[in-house]
């Protein structure tokens, strides 16, 4: 399929969303109280943005979702490393892990708040508990399926334990774990909102609630898809880094 | 004098069962000796454990019983004295050709300039001039293999350890290779350990010819290949080459028969 064609399809089917939503609202089979037009939603946001400071709250969840993510890739990607070449490690590990990425990272928010405030420290928290533990296990079962031929013969070429690690295990796993990343930080903007719906005072969830009080579903929708702009650029570019950085995992595609 | 440089003591190795049942012999207690510059060729059945001797040669699997001795010196795990090539192609994809030579001299600390010198020179040898910086993916099975070669030639091993390494290629492909191995062979007389279960290239490329019978795996004829070198491929239509092969089909025949009982 040649890639313009992939491009006008795709965005072809953002039109007819559109357009259906636009019959729905502005053809009236819809009330305004529960569903705003989407002409309506273009002028809140433009009011959102241009007198309500809309942008700093963009700034503020955009800062939440990398900053979280970053202490949680930071961590895990070690981690996840080592229990992906090291099986004690990973017997030690993997119980608990499989057990903490089942924790619904926003039922921790009242605990957090207990804890860390309702500051930017709990918001990170919550960030951090729902990724981390998905990218350890996500990052150590990439790790652990490296080819078992490819170890063997950088063994046989007068590797050691740690120089597979380094040079095999780490190499050969490193196209997926990008998207790995990729994926995780997906989920990471989840995670953010319901963070912010609750016990916040700035950023996209904490302007979404204020507008349910209003009724203002305009607001709402408005910041519902941008957090889906910021969602698809983020993949988009992940995406393109990704092949940038492995052309060599492309060519297997 | 000729100088055994591998020794094979007593070597077994059973698998244990995966449901309680009992244990399944792979290899019986084999004995090989190799004298340095042999180029000797392991011929059997699939499943008669010749890969598993050559794994355990090179330190990737344990035996059961028994020892490998090399320069008499217990193995004990794999090492660079012993370079592997597999049947499956092992380079490492997001390596080009040039560093996946390398990697094992750059595993060893030697100052770059140097790697790249070695490099070169068996790129050249193996013909993949002008491919340095392709990566695995770009290239056909013959010439991954190689690069392969190459790359276990480069390390400087004591001995060259080859697992069916050319059983993925194509006739035509195969034929080349094994002229381009022997030719290596020829000028750099390593002592070589080829695994095949192809009569033609177990004959054609081994100065000795270890047939393995039928599982569990012992080692039933050890055959001398009296065909001068350096050896052309057209040796394969002489009278001499036919008769040996003839008589190895024989003994090969009967271990795929009783496999098959």
């Amino acid at each position: 399929m040649a890639p313009g064609a992939r491009i006008a399809l795709g965005v072809s089917f953002f039109i007819v969303f559109v357009a259906a939503w636009a019959l729905a609202t502005l053809g009236g089979f819809v009330s305004k109280t529960f569903l705003a037009d989407p002409l309506t939603m273009v002028r809140a946001g433009w009011t959102l943005l241009t007198e309500m400071g809309f942008a700093k709250d963009i700034g503020m969840t955009v800062w939440r979702v990398v900053g979280g993510f970053v202490i949680a890739a930071v961590l895990a990607l070690p981690l996840g490393i080592a229990m992906g070449a090291y099986k004690p490690v990973e017997a030690f590990f993997e119980p608990f892990v499989s057990f903490a990425r089942y924790l619904p990272a926003s039922a921790f928010i009242p605990l957090l708040i207990l804890w860390a405030g309702i500051g930017e420290a709990q918001k990170l928290a919550v960030i951090f508990i729902g990724s981390f533990f998905q990218l350890v296990l996500m990052i150590a079962v990439t790790v652990g399926h490296t080819r078992r031929d490819l170890v063997e013969a950088a063994y046989t070429l007068g590797s050691t334990d740690r120089s597979v690690v380094r040079r095999v295990l780490i190499p050969g796993a490193a196209p997926e774990i990008c998207e790995i990343l990729r994926m995780v930080l997906g989920w990471a903007w989840t995670y953010v909102i319901v963070a912010e719906l609750i016990g916040a005072s700035s950023g996209i969830g904490h302007m979404i609630t204020d507008s349910q009080a209003l009724l203002a579903t305009d607001q709402i929708i408005f910041g519902i898809i941008v957090i889906g702009l910021i969602g698809l650029a983020s993949d988009i570019g992940f995406k393109a880094l990704n092949r940038r950085a492995f052309p060599w995992a492309q060519l297997a595609r | 004098m000729t100088m055994t440089i591998l020794d094979v003591r007593g070597v077994s190795r059973s698998f244990a069962a995966m449901h309680g049942g009992a244990a399944t012999l792979a290899l019986q207690a084999t004995d090989l000796q190799v004298v340095e510059n042999d180029f000797v060729t392991i011929l059997g059945p699939s499943g008669c454990g010749k890969s598993t001797l050559l794994r355990i040669v090179a330190g990737l699997d344990s035996p059961t019983s028994g020892e490998v001795l090399l320069d008499a010196r217990r193995i004990e795990g794999p090492g660079p004295d012993r370079g592997m090539v597999f049947q499956s192609y092992t380079l490492f994809p997001w390596l080009t050709v040039l560093q996946n030579i390398c990697f094992g001299l750059r595993e060893r600390g030697l100052p770059l300039a140097q790697q790249l010198e070695i490099a070169h020179g068996f790129i050249a040898k193996v013909g993949l001039r002008g491919f340095e910086q392709h990566h695995p993916k770009q290239l056909s099975g013959g010439m991954q293999q190689r690069t392969a070669i190459a790359r276990a030639l480069a390390n400087g091993p004591r001995m060259l350890l080859m697992d069916e390494p050319f059983g993925a290629l194509d006739h035509q492909t195969r034929e080349l290779m094994q002229e381009l191995l022997l030719g290596i062979w020829e000028d750099e007389k390593k002592t070589v350990l080829f695994v095949t279960h192809d009569i033609d290239e177990a004959v054609f490329m081994g100065s000795r010819v270890v047939v393995m019978s039928a599982r569990p795996g012992r080692i039933k004829l050890d055959r001398a290949v009296d065909l001068a070198h350096p050896r052309h491929y057209s040796v394969k239509t002489t009278p001499r080459f036919v008769e040996i092969k003839a008589e190895l089909t024989e003994q090969v025949r009967a271990e795929v028969l009783a496999s098959q009982r």
